[in-house]
């Protein structure tokens, strides 16, 4: 009984690819959807012999009972749920709204910045300012035209929407704190800003609104294995305090978040997680070799190779 | 019937179980010991004397009636002990595995005035996997009550619980964060002195009573207590979620790449298998010299799981002397067995850098025990001029816990003032019908110890529920009796309790 409770797993009810690196999920969750709020995380496992990684919620939608998360295909992890997470398929761990959620205060005026797999994050956040009666000024980074996503969700909740692309394709041609320099260049009263992104991304957000002495928040995401609060793997280091971003975060004061601390420690685990990487690209080339030789050969020896692959996802 | 056994006339030894070789099993998570045979199980059972004040059954946090089940092993009846040792312990494999039998049941067997005691823990151990391997289970008949039960946490005080609450005839669902229900028993306790198999066949049991296991479930954060005593129509909750939240000492370095703590360390190992990376995708920094901070059952555990992960050098650093060390007297001497090396009275100060933010070694300290402190234990008080350096690249931090913090940001249960839940003596809490046991309440224990606190919150949710507790059995003799009993004298008495099955 037991054991299909936890094979039951979590569905995947829509995808749809921004770039070849960039993808969103929908996954079915309806109690998650009730209770998420802007600023959380969850954990998801792909399957039995998977990690947990954490992503920040996206969106969620209490009417359809589901949850948005967009991921970036970067290590191991991420670019098997690009192969695998298609419509219909399940994660087989899925486990939050975790984390503080986002303290959507009395601010008048906000920045919400977004830069690459932060974009996403930071909408829920921006619609929730806008909720409360503030005015919204939006501030997202990409690459490049192409790998822009969101803008008309972005638009539709932004008083003012500024996107910074690093080849100027789009809008204004450099950082996201290019993006911020111009927002407090015309608004004089703006009361907080808030920052999802890379932790250099944020870092340099943090310091393009130190000198106004404007409020910033950062939402960071270290390595976690449990989050909730078991491991301290997650710990970050604020102020002169020791913090665990999985409970006392994950969002934090940006001017006082040690970052250079926060990206040495993401650096933990790299060997481990090339290695991982190489050796899954390794054998999912060796299947496609195998695919490649099959096609050629009898029907039979087909769909013994699809058994065998029905038996992988499983 | 046999002769009246004396202190004379029973086997002197204790009954020796086999273990794996230490060299051989430093490199391999299988178990260490290989627990006894069926004619040591009887041999030890017959060490029993039978005594009549049952020292050992008080000194069990479940108060299991352990002359009652050494008789069944004696009398060959061995399905009877098991049926013995669960109407108090639904968990027998796992207990006999992991009690500190020496400072409890073992730890004031009359035996064991003047021989060694009688092996309690491994008889049990050994009546627990004798069970599994039969198929065995004891299951009574339940009467459903319609009562709903929620438990938070599937660890040792959570399914102690929901087993007594599910017996009474309540529906019982458990709740638990992670991927896969068993708490610190699947994510703390290593392969090699608690098997996984011999948790899921202990779940495996609880499910059989009816219990309902809902994993991937993050209570206060996906919904409530508040929410679960409302809207999901649960008349009593029990919160049994451990304490968790690891401890670090504030020393430079704390940060660098390479320093963790145990519970990362083991949880990394045990529940995700990191030891079998590449195959599960968790990975682990593999150590060649690793420090592990502090001398409990936890630090032990981290470890001997360093050591088997491939370490050439595992160091243990307390500050106090062995005698001071809060590990199972067995989990010390099987560390040494396995060539860990001990550094009593030493106290960390710093963690070293290599200039690549990654650990190169450490300072620590000598110390002396001075006077005595709030424990009772003596002080240690550091040897100046003492300090001294070593090569690590690996320390882990097994230094204890804090109370986890989820709870006590997302409900309104009282707590103290280390964050951990507030509990009346009968385990209830603050709020009305939500009760609490285990480290959660008292911060770090063990296994049994949490147990025996879901067993005793059990009972106050029954006598909330006003449901009738069987394990009460109504004495008027203890009830101070007038010599009637509902107005029939007790001479008259003509009932005899059925036991029905």
């Amino acid at each position: 009984m037991q054991e299909m409770k936890q094979g039951a797993g979590f569905e995947i009810v829509k995808r749809k690819d921004f770039s070849d690196v960039t993808y969103l999920l929908e996954v079915r969750h309806p109690l998650m959807a009730k209770a998420a709020k802007p600023g959380q995380f969850v954990i998801v496992m792909l399957h039995e012999h998977g990690e947990r990684i954490p992503l920040t919620i996206a969106d969620f939608d209490r009417g359809r009972g589901t949850i948005t998360l967009v991921i970036q295909a970067v290590g191991k992890t991420t670019k098997e749920m690009q192969q695998a997470c298609q419509v219909g398929a399940r994660l087989y761990g899925l486990v939050g709204p975790m984390g503080i959620p986002s303290h959507i205060g009395k601010a008048k005026k906000v920045i919400c910045v977004g830069g690459g797999l932060g974009v996403a994050p930071i909408f829920p956040q921006a619609r929730a300012y806008k909720e409360s009666g503030a005015y919204v000024i939006g501030v997202v980074g990409f690459r490049t035209r192409d790998l822009v996503f969101w803008e008309d969700k972005f638009r539709a909740c932004c008083d003012e929407f500024i996107v910074c692309t690093d080849d100027g394709s789009v809008g204004i041609k450099g950082l996201v704190t290019e993006g911020i320099k111009q927002a407090i260049a015309t608004h004089s009263d703006i009361d907080e800003v808030v920052a999802i992104g890379p932790p250099v991304m944020m870092k340099g957000c943090a310091e393009a609104t130190r000198a106004a002495r404007i409020k910033t928040m950062v939402s960071l995401n270290p390595v976690m294995v449990d989050g909730t609060g078991m491991c301290g793997g997650c710990r970050v280091k604020v102020g002169d305090k020791v913090m665990f971003a999985c409970v006392d975060g994950p969002d934090f004061d940006g001017h006082q978040v040690d970052f250079d601390d926060l990206m040495a420690r993401l650096r933990r685990f790299v060997p481990a997680e090339k290695a991982a990487l190489e050796r899954w690209q390794e054998s999912c080339r060796m299947r496609s070799r195998i695919d490649a030789v099959e096609t050629g050969a009898t029907d039979d020896a087909r769909s013994a190779g699809a058994g065998a692959q029905s038996t992988r996802t499983n | 019937m046999a002769k009246k056994k004396t202190i004379r006339t029973i086997p002197q030894e204790r009954t020796p179980v086999q273990e794996q070789d230490p060299r051989e099993r430093a490199k391999n998570f299988t178990e260490v010991s290989l627990g006894y045979q069926r004619d040591d199980a009887l041999r030890e059972a017959d060490r029993c004397l039978m005594c009549p004040d049952e020292p050992c059954v008080r000194g069990c946090p479940v108060g299991i009636d352990i002359p009652g089940f050494i008789k069944k092993i004696s009398e060959k009846n061995f399905q009877g002990a098991y049926d013995t040792i669960t109407d108090t312990n639904l968990l027998p494999a796992i207990c006999g595995r992991v009690c500190p039998q020496e400072t409890q049941c073992e730890g004031v067997c009359t035996v064991g005035d003047v021989l060694a005691p009688v092996a309690i823990g491994r008889l049990e151990r050994w009546v627990g996997d004798l069970a599994i391997k039969e198929g065995w289970a004891n299951i009574p008949y339940i009467e459903r009550n319609g009562y709903k039960v929620g438990i938070v946490g599937s660890g040792p005080a959570g399914m102690a619980c929901a087993a007594d609450m599910a017996k009474a005839g309540c529906d019982v669902t458990v709740y638990e964060a992670f991927h896969q229900a068993g708490g610190v028993l699947k994510y703390g306790i290593p392969d090699f002195r608690l098997p996984n198999e011999v948790i899921d066949a202990e779940i495996g049991k609880l499910a059989r009573l009816g219990i309902k296991f809902e994993c991937n479930t993050l209570v206060g954060r996906l919904f409530t207590i508040e929410q679960m005593l409302t809207e999901m129509g649960y008349d009593a909750v029990f919160v049994g979620t451990g304490a968790g939240y690891p401890s670090f000492m504030g020393i430079p370095g704390e940060s660098l790449n390479g320093v963790l703590s145990a519970n990362e360390l083991l949880t990394r190992c045990n529940l995700m298998r990191a030891k079998e990376f590449p195959d599960y995708d968790t990975p682990l920094q593999p150590g060649r010299r690793v420090a592990v901070i502090g001398a409990g059952n936890t630090a032990m555990d981290a470890m001997r799981v360093s050591l088997r992960l491939g370490a050439e050098k595992v160091y243990c650093i307390y500050r106090r002397t062995k005698k001071e060390a809060p590990a199972r007297a067995e989990e010390i001497h099987h560390a040494e067995e396995e060539g860990i090396e001990f550094n009593w009275l030493t106290s960390p100060v710093e963690i070293l850098d290599d200039g690549k933010k990654n650990v190169r070694g450490m300072r620590c300290i000598r110390m002396e025990l001075g006077e005595p402190d709030d424990s009772g234990r003596r002080r240690p008080v550091p040897v100046a001029g003492s300090e001294f350096e070593f090569e690590a690249d690996v320390v882990v931090f097994a230094i204890g816990t804090n109370a986890n913090p989820i709870l006590g940001q997302t409900c309104k249960l009282k707590l103290d003032k280390r964050g951990y839940i507030q509990a009346d003596e009968n385990l209830a809490t603050s709020i009305s019908g939500v009760f609490a046991g285990g480290d959660i309440v008292t911060g770090a224990a063990t296994v049994i110890e949490a147990m025996g606190a879901g067993r005793k919150a059990a009972a106050g949710m029954k006598a909330y529920l006003g449901l009738r507790d069987t394990d009460v059995v109504y004495l008027p003799e203890r009830a101070g009796g007038t010599g009637k009993l509902f107005g029939i004298d007790l001479s008259e008495r003509g009932y005899a309790r059925v036991r029905i099955a």
